[in-house]
Order: structure tokens, then sequence, then C-alpha cells
């Protein structure tokens, strides 16, 4: 990441369109948003030069962009891994084995829960509910929700992540890596 | 009763997710002559007449909710839609925004033309940000083809449309917290009144309805809001979903006629959850997300009074939180014996402290103290007083608090504990059986007689 934080042209233009979902000099409700996009483009996630670039964007002084990027968890206050590893945590997907998953995942990468792994691949975070209970137990990474998971499902996610690591080395631009995987991943 | 599928007629047919498919369906065709031959003013009234209530959690009647929009202000009118489903066991407005996008943006259309909203927002979960580019994409569609924009369908109305994304917090799915959201702030409820039809998006008059709520407002016009009244039992009219997960082997989301599919039907039924799906007794169902009153398998199918209860707003809350419970936003799971419903309880109080947007003690102080007691007791480390102290924590949240995420919060303690407390007990009076985690499972506590 550059020590002076700035969108790419592509960013820019993204900005522009968001901007424009909003009446005339109501361009603060961009933030949220355009906070999504900061973290994509600027590292993964918002350290304070980020955040005050956002505020310069938007005109609007920077602890208004500090309290709202504190109040959301997607919204990452420190560094994390090139992939963050969602995992929910909450009731239906307990019943079914949430705990468990979770704790495999621990096991494997040789982590806790909210911890990095030292080559920086992987953080784990469990949350809560992700809005896909029938389909649980449920983990979320970046943009793709992988359902109905099981420990030999697991293994095999963060096998595919190596792979997609290794092939795109850059973790820059994952906003658009994953605007097109979205874009094919859609309903199955 | 089998289902009804109206708002998921289409759901499995891939046709649905574009808009030339789903013009081939027939789509938007209703829409135009809606636009062009109603007035806003008839709209209103056919949506009255339906009975149609919110599905997103209150159940509160839609028309009457849209006539309290003040329609005095000269200020500009705002329709958001309420697409941040966070209510644990909540899984279906992303079963319309994902495979039937074009007919949610039918009922923004029409929902907006009816209150005079001339640009309208779906607020969207963060999480769901795969969903979000599949709803740009279908907004995109609508407005190479004219359905948005200006002068639509040639009917001399303008009408915009867009999509914004919350950041992982249940509390924007209150209204006023999501408003607060729509603007650029920390999800923080606003103390009403003034409610957001009087003084909500930028202080302008705003109605706050949930994506199914708006889904089914074309088909209320389209065979009339006196026809729709006919579907189901009165005062529970129409269809709804409801997202079924837990312990059953068919999990997913079904469209109900209201009042016509009995509790016990819904849970054993091939055409419904199917039964256990670990061949063990169910032991108790959470009908309508986290929030509302659990209740014991005996209680769900049957009221106190021993009438077989049906799947509808009335029904469910039949005996009120002593013996029943509510539909809430039709998020349905179920338990069965090898749960522990302290564990259960634990994790929805962690859940509830997690949420809270901290601004009231009640809420901010009481969901952290519940946590850390049920922890506790989950650990087989609690006292017998902690029961009790619990169910006061829980009474002195219920209603003092700014929105109802602290009485959300409140219920599932006081109803785990009044119908499960013997296992609360037995977690202070054996603790040395249930230190693994997976107590309950080897062992399901026996609910005395
Ligand atoms: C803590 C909390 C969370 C809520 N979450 C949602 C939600 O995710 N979706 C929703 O539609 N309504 C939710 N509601 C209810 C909304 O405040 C509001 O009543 C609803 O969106 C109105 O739409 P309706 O009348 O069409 O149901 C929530 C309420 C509270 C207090
Ligand atoms: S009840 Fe809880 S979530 Fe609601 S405003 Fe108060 S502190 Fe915030
Ligand atoms: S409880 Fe895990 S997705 Fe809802």
């Amino acid at each position: 990441m550059p020590d002076t934080p700035a969108f790419s042209p592509a960013a820019l233009g993204e900005l522009g369109r968001i901007v424009s979902h909003y009446p005339e000099g109501k361009q603060k409700s961009a933030l949220i948003p355009v906070l999504h996009l900061a973290q994509a483009e600027l590292g993964g996630w918002l350290s304070v030069p980020v955040m005050d670039y956002v505020a310069s964007l938007l005109s609007i002084t920077p602890i208004e962009v500090y309290e709202v990027a504190s109040f959301y968890t997607m919204f990452n206050k420190e560094p994390v891994g090139r992939f963050k590893i969602e995992t929910c945590r909450t009731g239906p997907c307990a019943l079914n084995g949430a705990e468990d998953i979770i704790g495999h995942l621990e096991a494997t990468l040789g982590i806790r829960d909210g911890g990095t792994t030292p080559d920086g691949m992987f953080t784990l975070q469990s949350t809560e509910c992700l809005g896909a209970c029938g389909q649980g137990p449920v983990i979320m990474v970046g943009e793709t929700y992988h359902e109905l998971m099981t420990a030999a499902k697991v293994d095999a996610l963060l096998e595919e992540l190596r792979r997609q690591a290794a092939t795109m080395p850059s973790a820059a631009s994952t906003a658009t890596a994953a605007a097109t995987t979205a874009a094919t991943a859609g309903v199955k | 009763m089998a289902q009804r599928k109206m708002l998921l007629e289409y759901a499995d047919n891939p046709e649905a997710r574009s808009l030339e498919g789903w013009k081939r369906l027939g789509g938007y065709a209703q829409v135009e002559s809606i636009l062009k031959t109603r007035t806003p003013d008839s709209i209103m009234e056919e949506v009255k007449s339906s009975g149609l209530r919110g599905r997103g959690g209150a159940g509160f009647p839609c028309g009457l909710k849209w006539s309290f929009l003040d329609r005095k202000s000269d200020k500009p009118r705002y329709l958001v839609c309420n697409g941040d489903e966070s209510e644990p066991g909540t899984f279906k407005d992303r079963h319309i925004m994902e495979r039937l996008p074009h007919q949610l943006i039918e009922g923004m259309i029409v929902s907006s033309f009816a209150i005079g909203s001339k640009h309208s927002y779906i607020y969207v979960r963060g999480e769901y940000m795969y969903i979000l580019r599949i709803l740009e994409k279908a907004i995109d569609e609508a407005y190479a083809a004219g359905y948005l924009g200006k002068n639509i369908f040639g009917s001399g109305w303008d009408f915009d449309l867009s999509v914004h994304p919350g950041a992982g917090a249940y509390i924007c799915g209150e209204e006023t917290a999501l408003l607060e959201g729509l603007e650029g702030r920390r999800g923080n409820p606003r103390i009403k009144p003034p409610f957001p039809a009087v003084s909500g998006l930028y202080g302008c008059p705003t109605i706050v309805n949930n994506v199914e709520t708006i889904a089914a407002v074309p088909y209320i016009i389209a065979m009339g809001g006196d026809a729709y009244a006919g579907i189901g039992v009165k005062p529970s009219t129409g269809t709804k979903l409801i997202s079924a997960s837990g312990h059953i082997r068919k999990p997913g989301v079904y469209e109900i006629e209201l009042g016509k599919v009995s509790c016990e039907e819904f849970l054993h039924s091939e055409d419904y959850c199917g039964g256990p799906s670990n061949g063990r007794p169910f032991k108790a169902v959470i009908a309508g997300g986290s929030s509302v009153p659990v209740l014991p398998l005996d209680l769900f199918v049957k009221t106190a009074a021993g009438v077989p209860r049906m799947m509808s707003y009335e029904s469910l809350a039949e005996g009120g939180f002593v013996s029943g419970t509510s539909l809430g936003s039709g998020g349905l799971f179920v338990m069965d014996d090898s749960t522990c419903m302290v564990r259960n309880l634990w994790n929805l109080a962690r859940f509830y402290r997690h949420e809270s947007c901290g601004q009231c003690s009640p809420c901010r102080e009481g969901t952290a103290w519940m946590e850390k007691l049920l922890e506790r007791l989950e650990a087989g480390e609690g006292k017998l007083t902690d029961i009790d102290l619990l169910v006061e924590i829980s009474k002195k949240i219920e209603g003092n608090t700014i929105c109802p995420l602290g009485d959300a919060a409140a219920w599932p303690v006081a109803s785990h504990i009044r119908h499960f407390r013997h296992e609360f007990e037995h977690h202070v009076r054996f603790p040395e059986k249930i230190r693994d985690p997976k107590h309950n499972v080897a062992a399901p506590i026996p609910r005395p007689s």
C-alpha cells in the first residue's frame, strides 16, 4: 500500500457511481459503500490514512468516518490475512455443528478465532448469523458463501484458497476479483 | 395443505433472473398497466383492504402504515426496502432478492408510485454483497429497458431505484437504525416519535417495508385487495414465507397459506420440514426468528388449552408469552432432544450482547450480564440464584429501552427459563455431568413430569 492512499481510476469511477445514488449534498450517505470499496482496494483494512482519505473524498470530517468504521463489524480495524474466513456461530448453525467447524479451522491452521496465520494467508473470525441458516454451517470468504460445511469441505476450501493465492499473487484489486466471482457464483 | 406458491412461483426457474426471462414469464406487463390506469390512492386502498401485514417481524398492517405518511409535507417522500435480514433463523428475503430480483423491483415501482417516492432504496445487509450485485445488475437492466429512470413506461412519472449495503450490524434491521446507516452514520436507533412516516430519511416522510411485504404488493393490485384477503384466515391474510432450519430433514424456504397449515404438519410433512434429521424426537421450536419466545414441542403443536396450533399470527400468539409465541419474521428453527437449552440460550444471549448498539444502559449492560451468567451456568459454575437473576435482568430490560432489541434479548431468556427451568437447575446440581460440551447429546436432560 502506498504511503498516501489513493484509488485507482477504476475505483474513482466506482466512487462517482456510488455517490450519484444519493441526493445533492447528501454524499455522506455514500460512506458505507465507499468504505467497503476502500477496504477492498487499499489493503484489506481501514487504516487511519485510508479513513482520512475517504473523509476527503466525501468532504466530511475524519471523525465521521472513524465512528462509522468502528461501529460496523465488516470493517477491519487492523490488518487481516489475504483471506478472512468468517464462520457463523449463531443458533441454527450451532445446532448443526458450527462449533466443530470453527474448532477444525483453529486446529488445522494452528490459530485461535480472531487470529491470523504467520504467513499472512488466513484470518479466522467467527461471526453472527449470516442469513443462510438452512444451509449451515456456513462460511463466508470475501463475497462468497460456502454452505453445508463439513471438515472435509473446509480442507478442500483451504486448499482452493491457497491455489488461488498462488495464481493471483497480488492481493490488490480483490474488489474487482470479488465482483467477477460474485457475477459467476450467482445462484446454484 | 401443500405450499401455496405465489411469491415463490418462479423461485426455481432460472428464467426469472434476467429481465428478458422475467418478461417471458409475464413480468412487468402488469406494472405497466398499473402505472397507466391506476391512481396512487386506489393502490393504497387495495393494500389496505388486502389486510397485508408487514413481513419483517412486527406484522403491522401495511396499508395502515402507508396511511400515516405525512401527505401535507412538501418534502420529498421515500420508500426504503428493508433487506437487512439478520434475525437468526431468517433467510427468506435472500430467496426473493437472489432468485427473483425483478419481482422485488416491480414491488418497489408499484409501492413507490403509491407512496409518491421518486427515489427509493433497497438496503441489503453487507454480508449479502453478492446479492447486492445481482440486484444492481437487475436494476441496470430495468433502466436500460425504460422501466426505471425518466418517464417510466411512458407514464410521465420519473422514478429512480438504488441499492445500499450495510456492513455487519443486526441493529440496522431496526428501521430507524437502518435510516441512520443509509445516511452514513452509526446504526443507533432513533427515539420515536417522530415515526419515519413523518420524519425518516433526511428528515423526510419515509416508509420502511420488508422485502417480502413489498414483493407482495403487485400481486395484491393484480388480483384486488379483497381477493388477497380471501387467501389465508383473517386477519392473517395472504401467504407467508417461512425459512426453516435446525434439526430437520428438509431445511429451506416454504410459502404457506396463512392459517391453513397446522404446526404439526409443518414439522412433519414431506411438503415442509420432513421430520427430524437425526432420528431423535423434537424438543423445542423457535417459530419466528431468535427474538420470539421458544416453545417446547407440545406447546408449539397445541395450545395450553389443547387446541391444535396453526401457522398464523393469531394461532401462534394464543396464550400470550406465557404459553404462546409469535410468527415474527417466519424464521423457524427446530431443536431435537440432543439440544442443551442452556447452551442454546447462552449462544443467543451472546448474539444480542454482540449486536446491542450500546445506546441504552439496560440493553448494553443487561445483555452483557445475561451472557456472563449463562456462560457460567453452561460451564457448570453457576448458582441456583443465577436463574432467577437472569429472569430479573430480562424484566428490567423489557420495555425500558429505545428500540425493541432490548425486548428481543429479554424474551428468549424469559421463555427458555420458563419452559426449560429443569435444565438450568440440572446444570447447577450436576456440574460434573455437563462439563463435556456435547453433554446433552449422550444423555438428554429429562423433563420432570
Ligand atoms: C433489532 C431489530 C431488527 C430488525 N431486523 C429487521 C430485518 O432484518 N428486516 C426487516 O424487514 N425488519 C426488521 N426489523 C423490523 C423493522 O424495524 C421494521 O418494523 C420493518 O422493516 C417494517 O417492515 P414491514 O412492516 O414490512 O414488516 C427489525 C427490528 C428490530 C427491533
Ligand atoms: S435497546 Fe439496545 S440496540 Fe436498541 S437502542 Fe437501546 S442499546 Fe441500542
Ligand atoms: S445461524 Fe448461521 S447463517 Fe443463520
